[in-house]
């Protein structure tokens, strides 16, 4: 056995120059990535953009077409998996369905020879209160029990890096939240570098420190949740991490401050600092909460975009806030979240309204909204897979 | 699965009274089939199993009694032949089991993503039973005959002494045991193996556990339903077969299973007591070695 001790505290992980080819398609381009110790990291991104894989890849389940792996500083690019220092929380959970509860967790302790695996795995099953089955068997357990098992199963080890492979994907929600503030939990008691790869941006934003947008293969943007959000780079992001309104344009003029397009004859304002791009077609937008309904025409405010007249084609009432589909003439649509703060919509469907936002809202981006997919693509593993088989299976058959 | 007739029913909670009597007539001619042909001869062979020699009778013929001494001398007359017979089986059954765990492995597990693969080796598999398999044991004797080529030629070529026989000895058994049972093993293990889900493959190397003990905690006891009712298929037959050991195909005068005896007995001794009495015997002794094997292997949590 390679591990006989615990990870002291959690270790960095870097992926340098990461590719992974399939037989057919490509499911990492090129990824370099550092996840510095003790972080919870998230990888978001739709399903087929090679998160998974990267998850796979780190725990030792692929190997990398090309590229270096290192844990802690130390290469462990050709070691096999059961050699790293590593424990995966699998979607599936993945639990020995021939053991009990108290077996499945000190499974890995037991391999390392670790002294007591008995009461520390009773120790993991306590952090996750589920002590009290440990003699069950996982079939007996509903899923969300057999979640916490699958974590205690990981956390037990210390591994000094835990992979989540979206573990909360098939809970309720009500259950998937109280799990979220666990883990977050967990990990902080435990110190140990979390990376989780989920396709749930609100997931991913409460959890994680950093988050990284994945998108064919690589990554579109990472930072802390709250930059990826207020200051999205590229039109994925802008639209997979919550809802933005995009409007592209001609640069018209710009100073040290501020640049503004015209949008079908309407100048719309955006910080210099805020916008990747400062001439030529660029694409700016802002988000939908970001923005205002007037019902009659806002005052000139230079430090304020406003458009209209437009008119409300949809309203619909969600409690909290409202959200508003307004047709801009020449424009097209968009989007308005309002808070409730008296009752009920302030607007109806078909109303003359105005929308605004401030200027120091608007972002601009790095690249066009036409090149976000309207659906996810089918090139993930599983459809190639079956692709694969079926291409083989005729090719065999001679047709 | 095969062992299912084994396993012990839990109580069904009460259906009603109406589907109940369907069930029963659906049952009916199963049960008078089973009361006909099974219930009736299981009875007339125990009956048989007591009888001792008519007085002033001719050989072979007997009256009813109870006379159960014929135990006592068929196991004092044939306990070697009772202890062979499931040497041999039990030494068959392994040697199978190690044989076709690594075929239905690779069939079910590994030959996953080539179904077409699969398939043609599932049909090599079971190709043999298209012959019967008294011609292949014919075969087989042909070809372990002391004159046959295999023979012949390794004894040219000092491999095997000049005097070497391999027809009439217990390897040429045991060999014929192992071969004709290999499908009966291979065909389960490969339907258990077919369903193993390899994600929990990967969970145990992720789980810091190399290969080896991968194979020996996880894959092993997920195959166990498969492995429980390939070994009952090859062992229960093999116990009780009188092909392979017989004079007339593998075997020798000092091979003869209980399957040959009961057999001479039957039909050249016409000692039909003693032959009826070793047929419990034999079906007493697998009922309780199967038993005690199902109750241990604990599959009951994987079916």
């Amino acid at each position: 056995m390679a591990v006989r001790e615990f990870a002291e505290r959690g270790a960095d992980l870097e992926l340098v120059g990461i590719q992974k080819r399939f037989p057919g398609f490509t499911a990492i381009e090129e990824l370099d990535l550092t996840i510095p110790a003790g972080s919870f990291f998230a990888l978001l991104g739709p399903s087929g953009c090679g998160k998974t894989t990267t998850l796979r890849l780190v725990a030792g389940l692929e190997e990398p077409t090309q590229g270096r792996i290192l844990i802690g500083g130390r290469d462990v690019t050709d070691t096999r998996a059961h050699e790293r220092p590593v424990n995966t929380v699998f979607q599936s959970y993945a639990l020995f369905p021939h053991m009990s509860i108290i077996e499945n967790v000190a499974f890995g302790l037991k391999r390392r020879r670790i002294d007591d695996a008995q009461g520390k795995a009773h120790e993991a099953l306590r952090l996750v209160e589920l002590d009290h089955l440990a003699q069950r068997r996982p079939a007996q357990l509903s899923g969300g029990q057999q979640q916490r098992v699958a974590l205690a199963r990981a956390i037990v080890n210390r591994p000094a890096l835990l992979l989540l492979d979206e573990p909360l994907g098939a809970l309720d929600l009500k259950l998937r939240r109280q799990m979220q503030l666990e883990l977050k939990t967990i990990q902080e008691e435990v110190g140990l570098t979390f990376l989780h790869v989920t396709h749930d941006q609100e997931e991913a934003m409460t959890m994680a420190d950093t988050v990284a947008v994945m998108n064919k293969g690589a990554i579109e943007q990472m930072g802390a949740p709250q930059e990826l959000y207020e200051l999205p780079r590229t039109a994925f992001v802008a639209n997979f991490l919550g809802q933005s309104n995009l409007f592209s344009g001609e640069v018209v003029s710009s100073n040290s401050e501020s640049i503004t397009i015209d949008v079908a004859g309407h100048p719309i304002t955006v910080p210099l600092s805020r916008s990747q791009r400062h001439q030529g077609e660029v694409t700016v937008g802002v988000r939908p909460e970001k923005v205002a309904l007037h019902l009659e025409a806002p005052l000139d405010d230079s430090g304020r975009n406003s458009l209209g007249p437009a008119r409300v084609i949809d309203v619909s009432f969600s409690g909290v806030s409202t959200q508003y589909i307004v047709s801009v003439p020449g424009i097209g649509t968009m989007t308005v979240f309002a808070q409730n703060m008296g009752f009920g919509p302030v607007a109806v469907e078909g109303s003359e309204v105005w929308v605004s936002w401030d200027v120091a809202h608007g972002f601009g981006l790095a690249d066009e909204p036409d090149s976000i997919e309207r659906f996810p693509s089918d090139d993930d593993t599983r459809t190639i897979a079956v692709q694969r088989r079926e291409a083989l299976i005729s090719e065999l058959e001679g047709d | 699965m095969a062992f299912a007739a084994f396993a012990t029913s839990e109580a069904q909670p009460e259906a009603p009274k109406k589907k109940s009597r369907v069930a029963f007539f659906l049952l009916l001619p199963g049960i008078l089939y089973l009361i006909l042909f099974f219930l009736t001869p299981l009875i007339s062979l125990i009956l048989t199993s007591l009888q001792q020699p008519a007085e002033f009778g001719d050989v072979g013929e007997y009256e009813y009694a109870f006379n159960w001494q014929n135990y006592v001398v068929v196991i004092q007359d044939y306990l070697p032949h009772i202890l062979r017979s499931f040497g041999y089986a039990l030494v068959a059954t392994v040697f199978a089991l190690l044989f076709s765990y690594p075929i239905a492995y690779f069939i079910g597990v590994k030959a996953r993503r080539w179904p077409l693969l699969q398939s043609l080796m599932l049909v090599l598999v079971i190709a043999p039973f298209f012959i019967s398999f008294l011609l292949r044991t014919l075969a087989w004797k042909q070809i372990l005959s002391d004159e046959s080529l295999i023979i012949t030629s390794l004894k040219a070529l000092s491999l095997l002494a000049p005097d070497a026989h391999f027809t009439g000895t217990p390897f040429a058994v045991i060999f014929g045991l192992t071969y004709n049972f290999i499908p009966f093993m291979t065909l389960p293990l490969y339907t258990a193996l077919e369903r193993l889900d390899t994600r929990y493959l990967e969970a145990g190397s992720d789980l810091y556990a190399n290969p080896f003990t991968v194979f020996r905690k996880i894959t092993i006891p997920l195959s166990m339903p498969g492995i429980v009712a390939g070994t009952l298929l090859t062992f229960i037959p093999a116990a009780g077969d009188y092909v392979n050991a017989s004079r007339d195909f593998l075997g020798g005068p000092d091979t003869q299973m209980m399957g040959n005896v009961i057999e001479a007995n039957f039909l050249v001794l016409l000692n039909y007591p003693a032959a009826a009495a070793l047929s419990i015997i034999l079906m007493a002794a697998i009922l309780v070695l199967v038993g005690i094997y199902v109750k241990r292997s604990g599959t009951e949590e994987l079916l």
